[in-house]
């Protein structure tokens, strides 16, 4: 059995890395485990992040990670480059093990896996995956040059997808179940002026067309009700995200969405010495900003419990 | 590096010519869950020579077979035995799971 550390972080992107940042330099010495294929979460499947302070001129989503983690490993932060897929929390010393088979004992951890995609739910979004149906824009937008394809959702990320896609596409659809979009104004205006994008109002994708591959989608008009057929043949889904909480069910308090509960103010969960940050606790903001900020917080919170039992470092 | 890379000259005779089934992973610079599937493709490789190969073609340089198999997505992982795609896997996965993808070759 491997020895007991002081703190044990799961996850990784802005909350886990800015974790990682204030618990090195607290000299905690943690251990962070970054995710296998996950590694650096979601702004590692964006283009240039516009809005992150210190940033004037943007930087590339993957590149701002690249430098937290190196800013993370600098102070001592121990990185493993595996997933969690077992966690006992509850008691004094906390249990991680890893899809290699190996153990890890913390006496405080820090949750921050983010969140993963929302699928539309369609049954044709399983057997038209990498035939048409898309989840990464940044991935698969190559594949579609000069063709007519749809995206699907009303946040920024939908919207930065969208004008992404335009590179690519002659045409690209963007399907929204509302008249108005949750996207910033920048992100907005962007979209409205570009000739490629054809706003798609009050529209749900009810179905996928196509047996191999897509040849369109069927949507429905939320308002009136009725349904029509458009031709395409790619679909981008950026419908939101839903919090990666599945391996702390029965052990940790989750809303009824599967977000992490935290006291009000904190990043506090109902088991002590247990830590929650990042997207997996916030439906709210869900910024880089907003999760460095949290993962800041829960460091903090951390090295406070560990130095009220008396642990200062490894 | 224990993985084998196709170019569109010589997909097709590699397939064919494979004696165990062989894992070809379409993959580009620019995406990123290639390049975090693609340390545990060379694990794999490395821990099952004999039993399967390991292969890379990369859409960027090679556009021609991604486009003929229809390819819309990377990573997509094409499994073929006997020259025949046997099982299709698109999108990076832990090695637990990609593993399990894997068990009937292995």
């Amino acid at each position: 059995m491997s020895k007991v550390e002081p703190l044990v972080i799961i996850g990784s992107g802005p909350a886990g890395y800015t974790a990682a940042i204030y618990a090195a330099r607290a000299q905690l010495s943690p251990i962070l485990l970054e995710g296998s294929v996950t590694a650096g979460g979601a702004l590692m499947n964006t283009t240039e992040v516009e809005n992150f302070p210190g940033f004037q001129k943007g930087i590339m989503g993957p590149a701002l990670m690249e430098e937290m983690r190196a800013q993370a490993e600098k102070f001592g932060t121990r990185f493993i480059t595996d997933d969690a897929v077992k966690v006992d929390l509850k008691g004094d010393v906390k249990t991680i093990q890893d899809g290699s088979g190996n153990t890890y004992q913390a006496k405080a951890v820090i949750l921050a896996t983010g969140s993963g995609y929302k699928k539309i739910g369609l049954a044709k979004e399983e057997t038209l995956s990498g035939r048409g149906v898309s989840y990464c824009a940044t991935c698969d937008g190559f594949f579609f040059k000069e063709q007519t394809i749809a995206v699907v959702g009303g946040g920024d990320s939908a919207l930065e997808e969208a004008t992404f896609l335009t590179r690519f596409a002659s045409k690209v659809y963007l399907i929204h179940r509302r008249n108005e979009l949750r996207a910033s104004r920048i992100m907005q205006q962007r979209a409205q002026n570009d000739p490629k994008i054809e706003f798609v109002w009050n529209s749900q994708v009810i179905d996928i067309l196509g047996e191999d591959k897509v040849s369109g989608v069927k949507i429905k008009d939320t308002v009136t009700g009725e349904e029509k057929n458009l031709s395409l043949t790619g679909l981008f889904v950026a419908i939101g995200h839903e919090p990666r909480s599945e391996l702390l069910k029965g052990q940790i308090n989750l809303d009824e969405n599967g977000y992490v509960q935290t006291t009000p103010a904190s990043t506090k969960t109902n088991i002590d010495g247990v830590f929650a940050c990042g997207d997996l606790v916030d439906h709210v903001y869900r910024q880089a900003i907003t999760a460095a900020g949290t993962g800041c917080q829960a460091a903090l919170d951390a090295e406070r419990f560990l130095a009220l039992h008396g642990i200062f470092s490894a | 590096m224990a993985t084998l890379i196709l170019t569109d000259a010589t997909f097709e005779t590699e397939i064919k010519n494979a004696t165990t089934p062989i894992l070809v992973d379409f993959w580009a610079e620019w995406c990123g869950p290639c390049k975090m599937i693609a340390p545990i493709l060379e694990q794999v490789a490395a821990e099952n020579v004999g039993k399967i190969v390991i292969a890379k073609l990369n859409v960027d340089e090679n556009p021609k077979t991604a486009q003929a198999l229809g390819i819309t997505s990377i990573p997509t992982m094409n499994i073929y035995q006997n020259g025949e795609i046997v099982k299709t896997i698109v999108g990076a996965k832990p090695k637990p799971a990609l593993l399990a993808d894997l068990a009937a070759f292995l």
